[in-house]
């Protein structure tokens, strides 16, 4: 079952803004409604699973209501009409007792411009929302420092907000979220205010936190390349409305529409991509074998080289058919033609880096994952298909 | 076109001698507590010998303020004691201190529920225009009659012209802590209580200060008014020396008045520095 369900979610500001809701489902744009009504929709008809331990990015430009679409899951604003499903529960039905409760243990926030509280301090911020539920002193102090710790403000915990740098100024943001342990923590454009290079650093640390805790974590971003780099889904916004969901490489290879088109073109997708998205399954033999049936099957599947592997899919080596009918010539065994130094990369590796690679060597490279297993392989056909936006080649064949 | 002319004043009149009949019990219970508070704060202003007294308020101004502030305070405190005016400046003193007490007790609690609803705020707002602006004989009248003359009524009054500021800036503190942190506050899951208590007023505090600076300052200038219904002080020497032409002890007595708003303004300015530092 996902942590967090969205149905037919809506907001609209204005007076009386239930006299949009018929007009809505009739299909009416945002403009049109403004025009006729005065009432301004501020999300339309959203619905969106998320899974548990999942990093959900909602993106899209200013003004197409991914703020305020945050903002109705906790309830900062009050939903129109929809539902928001915590677990199965309704979160819209909740009286405000419950709703607090809701906001205090399952779904912590990030803020944008940080929204440190100014006299406290660094401390007193990250323990605020264990200190409205009532935990004492010293329990609530002790969760409050590993939070920082887990951010690495340590050291900091008594100074001020406004003796720190933004980075670290969101660091405190982050801690203070997380403190209450949540189940979902809602990030609305936490890391925007800050300097690229900071802002690359902390998204390596999120993704790093997430990681090791496994939070499920809802992120609102206006960067397209931000959006790749940490989600895993993909949710994009216009005019209030959800033009497409889907993971990073859906939304690159396969847009929508038109405007999810224009979009991600410019995206550098060299950037983004990575050897898995690339690379095909791999002609394989166990060593076992010997060269007349390594010969026969590169005949057979028209290609000049095998991997070796052993029979849990370790990489051994590579053998070329040149090789191998030198090897029937002579009489050799299979284990003494293979070649043991073979370009391997990780699956995560991105294209940019593997260019640097395939261009100062002959042979495929070969996709090799942290326990030594063969993945696939990449030629440089593949890696320049994908480059120039073309979606079958490779993305097809994901191991 | 001639049309009668509204009784405006015989309605208040009227309605006037009806809170007096009917409500003199609810009177005589506030006279009998702003009385029992003037009195708390004389006990002990004027029953702390002089010398000593001077030595605690000079130590204080000294701690709150900066030390020329404290050279300030011994200079003019002495200089009071000297002319011949310090029972009667203590005297002027509890009851500007019970004003301002009263103010800031009834007045913070008020600005904060006008920072809440925007109805109590459209509704406080023209009445703290009138206790402004009316002038504050018309409201001596009434004070008169319900409290008879003396030091009460003289409390009623300066608390009426001294108040608005604190609830004023008051409400305008809370109004102006920033929406981003009431939402994070909010998105925490605080009760509107702790929101209060933990985020808003602490914020607020600064400008809070400046509404009760100023309310003890306008308390100030309401003692020689207040004189003129019975209370005793300094104020009833500049009032006494105005209907007999002396200007010199108008001067004298102007001047100790001058020398406590100057203290009194500095400490109340310097506790909230103080306090963040």
């Amino acid at each position: 079952m996902p942590i967090v369900e969205v149905k037919q979610l809506i907001k609209v500001f204005g007076s009386d803004p239930k006299r949009a809701l018929p007009l809505l489902k009739e299909g009416w744009t945002k403009e049109k409604i403004h025009k006729e009504t005065k009432l301004t929709v501020g999300v339309n008809q959203a619905s969106f699973s998320i899974e548990e331990g999942q990093i959900f990015v909602i993106m899209g430009l200013s003004g197409s209501g991914k703020s305020t679409l945050v903002r109705l899951l906790n309830r900062l604003i009050e939903p129109t009409s929809g539902q928001v499903l915590f677990n199965g529960t309704d979160v819209l039905k909740m009286n405000a007792e419950q709703l607090r409760k809701f906001r205090r243990k399952n779904m912590g926030m990030v803020f944008q411009k940080f929204a440190l509280f100014p006299h406290r301090t660094v401390l007193q911020n990250a323990e605020y929302g264990l200190e409205v539920q009532g935990i004492e002193k010293t329990k609530r102090r002790e969760m409050a420092m590993e939070s920082l710790e887990l951010v690495g403000l340590k050291g900091w915990e008594n100074s001020y907000p406004d003796q720190l740098s933004g980075g670290m100024q969101q660091r405190v943001g982050l801690a203070r979220g997380l403190a209450n342990d949540p189940d979902v923590l809602l990030m609305d454009e936490a890391f925007s205010a800050l300097d690229p290079l900071i802002r690359k650093d902390m998204q390596d640390e999120l993704l790093e936190l997430q990681s090791k805790m496994k939070k499920t974590i809802v992120f609102i971003t206006h960067d397209l390349d931000e959006a790749l780099r940490i989600g895993d889904q993909i949710a994009l916004m216009k005019d209030g409305s959800i033009v497409q969901i889907g993971s990073p490489e859906e939304i690159l290879m396969q847009p929508a529409n038109k405007y999810v088109e224009r979009f991600v073109e410019d995206v550098d997708l060299s950037k983004v991509l990575t050897a898995s998205h690339v690379m095909r399954k791999p002609e394989t033999i166990t060593a076992e074998r010997g060269p007349r049936v390594a010969l026969q099957l590169m005949r057979e599947r028209g290609v000049s080289s095998l991997y070796v592997v052993d029979k849990g899919m370790k990489l051994i080596g590579v053998i070329t058919a040149e090789d191998a009918s030198n090897a029937i010539k002579e009489g050799l065994q299979l284990e003494s033609i293979i070649q043991r130094e073979l370009p391997s990369v990780a699956p995560d590796t991105l294209l940019n880096e593997l260019f640097e690679l395939m261009g100062s060597i002959k042979l495929p490279v070969a996709v090799v994952d942290s326990a030594g297993r063969l993945k696939g392989i990449v030629i440089k056909g593949a890696v320049l298909a994908a480059l120039a936006g073309n979606a079958d080649l490779g993305a097809g064949e994901q191991a | 076109m001639n049309l009668p002319k509204i009784p405006l004043g015989s309605w208040i009149e009227t309605a006037e001698d009806w809170l007096t009949a009917n409500f003199a019990p609810l009177f005589n219970f506030i006279k009998f507590i702003i009385g029992q508070i003037v009195g708390g704060f004389e006990m002990v202003l004027r029953g702390t010998p002089t010398l000593l007294l001077i030595a605690i308020l000079v130590a204080l101004t000294w701690y709150i303020a900066k030390w020329r502030m404290g050279v300030f305070a011994l200079i003019g405190l002495l200089l009071i004691d000297n002319l011949g005016y310090w029972d009667h400046a203590m005297q002027t003193l509890a009851l500007v201190l019970t004003a301002a007490v009263l103010s800031v007790v009834i007045g913070v609690p008020v600005g904060i529920l006008c920072a809440r609803k925007n109805t109590v705020q459209n509704i406080i707002t023209p009445v703290l225009d009138f206790m402004q602006t009316m002038p504050a004989f018309v409201y001596l009248l009434p004070a008169i009659s319900f409290f008879s003359l003396g030091v009460v009524p003289g409390v009623i009054a300066s608390v009426i012209f001294a108040i608005p500021p604190t609830i004023r800036l008051t409400n305008l503190g809370i109004r102006q802590v920033p929406d981003e942190l009431v939402e994070a506050a909010d998105a925490f899951g605080s009760t509107p209580g702790q929101k209060l208590f933990k985020l808003q007023l602490p914020i607020a505090m600064p400008t809070i200060m400046a509404g009760i600076n100023q309310t003890i300052m306008l308390s100030l200038s309401m003692v020689v008014i207040a004189s003129m219904i019975g209370a005793q002080g300094v104020g009833a020497d500049v009032f006494r020396a105005v209907t007999q032409t002396k200007t010199g002890v108008g001067f004298e007595a102007g001047l100790a008045i001058v020398i406590m708003a100057i203290l009194l303004d500095r400490i109340s300015q310097n506790v909230i520095k103080r306090k963040k530092k």
